[in-house]
């Protein structure tokens, strides 16, 4: 392919400047829902990157052959199918965590960022620059979750990946009660403005 | 009968005030931000919303119980779900610019965003995970569309306000959306002693 973009490029555009969920704004639900625990926001975290991975390998594969009129019904049929394949592995070897995220997982079926980015990327670019690009949004997403559910495991549970950290003191329990999740989200989501502002004025200035 | 008619009533509440799916499923939150900027856009969104998710609550109870599990195909639920909603959506779509135009031009632009929401998925899977009757389906359906349109009222009246409010730059727009409903949330959780277990 010509002008082809560098794979790091691509990797780090879905990383930091598309942000799904700092900067896009999209795909939130399972950014609050289940990032009470670190360990739970990360699993989330990896089912949405390989859904994301293979939903834009699949749909760039077959890009030459998807009527455009059609496109969408094709590409949620797609990630349908790979969602309900991530269901199934995660009930399947790890039946503790799919009681938790169960209907979180089989709802990124209408997660607009999977759409999205087949629609923006994976329908116009080859396999593999589909599927750094696939993963790059992925890693991105999950580190937005791990980043939200560490600041609200820390503060509402006093512990990180169940260790204890908070020593003696008593954790918030707002911090894991839903409205912890969305004051977190907001903060952390101001906390990215604020640094990508700082940030960019200095690389211009 | 009357009984029967209370357990219903109690569906409702639970999923509107107790449940509430914006504030403590966590779902729809993309629409939820996305429309409540201005109130009038976030009622016709519950309008539309509330009749789309009855509807398809009742298609998919119907398709599930009379086709899938006849053919033993449970597993296929997610694929199937998603299919009879993103159809019945294009389906209203198309009825509702033939027969009443005028409702059409309000809500039809809400139509094509619905199909793209959790929710509207959420409510099938819940009602089949929680092996629900046709009339507790449709009980759930409604009682989330009125809580969807609840919390997506509330917001938009807030966020008009915030308008005029001196907000720190970072904060602007989504962030400030976000601590604002998670207070919102907070007060939802007064709710949940209503209905005894």
């Amino acid at each position: 392919m010509k002008n082809e973009t560098p794979v790091t490029k691509l990797f780090s555009r879905g990383l930091l400047q598309e942000n799904t969920i700092f900067r896009q704004a999209i795909s939130l639900c399972p950014a609050i829902a289940v990032t009470s625990t670190v360990k739970n926001g990360f699993m989330m975290g990896i089912a949405v990157l390989f859904v994301q991975a293979m939903v834009n390998v699949s749909v760039s594969s077959i890009r030459r052959w998807i009527h455009p009129r059609i496109r969408l019904p094709i590409f949620m049929l797609i990630s349908s199918g790979w969602v309900t394949i991530t269901d199934m592995c995660v009930a399947a070897f790890a039946p503790d965590i799919y009681a938790t995220l169960g209907l979180y997982i089989q709802l990124i079926v209408a997660f607009a960022s999977i759409l999205a980015a087949a629609e923006s990327f994976a329908s116009k670019n080859g396999v593999i620059a589909s599927f750094f690009d696939g993963v790059g949004r992925g890693t991105g997403f999950t580190l937005a979750l791990i980043a939200i559910s560490a600041v609200r495991e820390v503060l509402g549970k006093g512990t990180i990946l169940d260790i204890p950290v908070l020593f003696g003191s008593k954790p918030l329990l707002i911090m894991i009660l839903p409205a912890g999740g969305f004051i977190t989200a907001g903060i952390l989501m101001a906390l990215f403005n604020y640094l990508d502002k700082k940030f960019s004025n200095k690389a211009t200035a | 009968m009357s009984h029967e008619f209370l357990h219903l009533l109690e569906i409702v509440i639970a999923s509107s005030l107790i449940n509430n799916f914006v504030f403590t499923r966590f779902l729809g939150l993309c629409i939820f931000f996305g429309v409540s900027k201005k109130t009038e856009t976030a009622v016709g969104m519950s309008i539309t919303f509330t009749m789309v998710m009855m509807i398809s609550a009742a298609a998919s109870w119907i398709v599930f119980n009379y086709l899938m599990i006849p053919m033993h195909l449970e597993f296929l639920k997610i694929v199937v779900f998603i299919g009879v909603v993103a159809g019945l959506v294009q389906a209203s779509d198309t009825i509702m610019k033939k027969i009443a135009p005028a409702l059409f031009h309000k809500l039809g632009v809400y139509l094509a965003l619905i199909s793209t929401n959790c929710i509207i998925l959420a409510v099938p899977i819940i009602s089949v995970d929680e092996k629900y009757s046709f009339l507790e389906s449709i009980a759930l359906g409604l009682g989330s569309g009125l809580g969807f349109a609840i919390a997506l009222i509330l917001m938009a009246s807030l966020r008009e306000r915030l308008e005029l409010a001196n907000v720190p730059k970072p904060f602007k727009g989504l962030p400030i959306a976000f601590v604002i409903t998670g207070m919102v949330a907070l007060a939802f959780t007064g709710f949940s002693g209503l209905i005894a277990e």
